[in-house]
């Protein structure tokens, strides 16, 4: 096992305020790694980390040999898309096929397919023509999911995708999210806060929360006080 | 109808006039879209105002216009943006400054070389006589290259535009296409001032854009739309200002008006149904 991404000592901060310290772990390929942690632990931040769009404050991001920014597909919590903006469902599924083009300028018939085979496995064919702005939040997500799924060739980065959809896709989707994971060996690493379903699925988990960071398998965190403490606390709800 | 047509393109110049000023309107409107959607519609009107001050300085010292202005105006563009990525002045505070010094120098510079007048009010209004031959072959060249760069970049254009995180988080250099955007708008915008006018000319930019996503839906079906709508405005703004004796600029920018009024009253019908 090579590990595709190592986080040393990693520090977060916003401003000089410092919102998570002391990351340490290693994603290998081929791993399923779930995030999990209370609203604004800074789950989100470290995923913006992982795929350099945020410097880490302190601490050391090294990514393993052979992984390429282009072969990296991202779901983001919040798309800032304007209210008008015209763009058709297939349009934005396509772009995502774009980082893998370098300097081609168009589409290849190939990829048009693979955007086509990725709508379908999110059952979007059907809204292939619509406005991406008049579709209701589930359907931009998967809309979102879709393009993020062209995009991935080594590891896919999942913040949240679960949110907004209802509950036969979201099953559905981390039925999907397995697939890829084991069939073709894509590491994934997912923001989740649907705890049970995570442990449940993901082989790591990394749990943020101010000073009690943990990071093991998914059987260690059951059997730890973090896991214990989160996963009871909401059996309630 | 047919008479005055014939009649317009007997006059070189008016000829002319028609060939840059198709092309201008051509990149102004596919370019146009991008700006619009990313909220940088305010970065063709500085640039213009910029282009006025280039300009004023150009004849000041008796130099080729578009050869001062292009460079100056790119570099421009090039400032403009690291500006409004910097936190420390805001957007549109910092292409407010830029353009009213420009202004401002370009204004103090022409009153103490010719005496304010006609020079001054060609620039901010447009003239259709400002263009010469070597002016026509350089404006094609330009705008042929600005067209083609916008269609080899359309795609990425595209993702940039939509949404510049994941563009980024996927390996696009995003950078580099904000730039090559405001670079290929900046040399539209000082081909297209001297026709258009310094006040007038970033109106290509934002109406072909603006009028076409009132009723198109898809971001190439908007790209199209503009275009066409754009090279239509044109001409039919240049054969009004002939036949009615009114300032170029003025006719264009009125048409263009009344257009986006028709698409807006067709997109709310179209809304309807
Ligand atoms: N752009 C920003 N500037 C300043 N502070 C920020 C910024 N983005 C996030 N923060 C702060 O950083 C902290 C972590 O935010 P982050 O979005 O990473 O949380 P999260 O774990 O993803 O939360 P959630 O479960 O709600 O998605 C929060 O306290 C938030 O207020
Ligand atoms: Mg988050």
């Amino acid at each position: 096992m090579t590990p595709l991404i190592t986080c040393e000592n990693v520090a977060l901060s916003y401003d000089n305020k410092i919102i998570a310290e002391n990351l340490n772990f290693i994603i290998n390929e081929g791993d399923y790694l779930c995030i999990v942690g209370e609203n604004g632990s800074g789950k989100s931040t470290l995923m913006r980390a992982l795929l350099g769009l945020k410097a880490p404050s302190d601490g050391m991001i090294t990514y393993g040999e052979g992984l390429k920014q282009t072969e990296i597909g991202y779901l983001p919590q919040q798309t800032a898309v304007q209210r008008d903006f015209p763009a058709s469902v297939f349009e934005v599924v396509l772009s995502g096929c774009l980082s893998q083009r370098g300097a081609k300028p168009f589409y290849s018939s190939e990829e048009k397919k693979l955007a086509v085979e990725n709508m379908e496995r999110l059952k979007i064919s059907d809204l292939k023509k619509r406005c991406y702005r008049n579709l209701s939040g589930g359907q931009q997500q998967r809309v979102l999911l879709a393009r993020a799924l062209c995009a991935t060739r080594k590891m896919l980065l999942l913040d949240e995708p679960v949110t907004g959809l209802d509950p036969v896709v979201s099953s559905e989707l981390y039925c999907i999210v397995k697939d890829i994971n084991k069939q073709f060996g894509i590491t994934i690493v997912m923001i989740s806060h649907d705890i049970h379903s995570a442990a449940d699925h993901a082989d790591h988990i990394l749990h943020l929360g101010g000073d009690d960071v943990f990071f093991g398998t998914a059987e260690e965190y059951k059997q730890s006080p973090v896991g214990k403490a989160y996963l009871g606390g909401h059996h309630h709800d | 109808m047919i008479d005055l047509i014939s009649e317009l393109l007997s006059y070189h110049f008016i000829v002319r006039a028609i060939v840059v000023g198709m092309l201008v309107s051509l990149c102004s409107a596919l370019l146009g879209v991008s700006l619009v959607l990313k909220r940088y519609s305010m970065i063709g009107d500085g640039l213009s105002h910029i282009g006025f001050g280039a300009l004023a300085i150009a004849a000041a010292l008796n130099l080729a216009p578009l050869a001062v202005a292009v460079p100056v105006v790119v570099g421009a563009a090039f400032l403009l943006l690291r500006m409004s990525e910097s936190r420390r002045v805001s957007g549109d505070a910092a292409i407010a400054l830029a353009s009213t010094s420009a202004v401002a120098i370009g204004v103090i510079v022409i009153s103490l070389s010719s005496g304010m007048g006609n020079d001054v009010y060609n620039y901010m209004f447009g003239s259709i006589l400002a263009m010469s031959r070597g002016d026509v072959i350089l404006s094609v060249t330009l705008s042929v290259a600005v067209l083609a760069l916008f269609i080899l970049s359309y795609n990425k254009i595209f993702a940039v535009t939509f949404d510049e995180t994941f563009a980024r988080a996927t390996g696009v250099h995003t950078k580099r296409y904000d730039m090559l955007i405001s670079v290929l708008a900046a040399v539209t915008v000082v081909l297209g001032m001297r026709m258009m006018g310094a006040l007038l000319i970033s109106s290509l930019i934002i109406f072909p854009a603006l009028t076409s996503m009132r009723v198109c839906r898809t971001f190439r079906g908007v790209v199209i739309c503009s275009a066409v709508v754009s090279v239509i405005c044109f001409l039919i703004g240049i054969v009004i200002s002939y036949a009615a004796a009114l300032p170029t600029g003025a006719s264009v920018v009125v048409v263009n008006l009344a257009v986006f009024a028709l698409f807006s009253a067709a997109g709310a019908i179209l809304r309807r149904t």
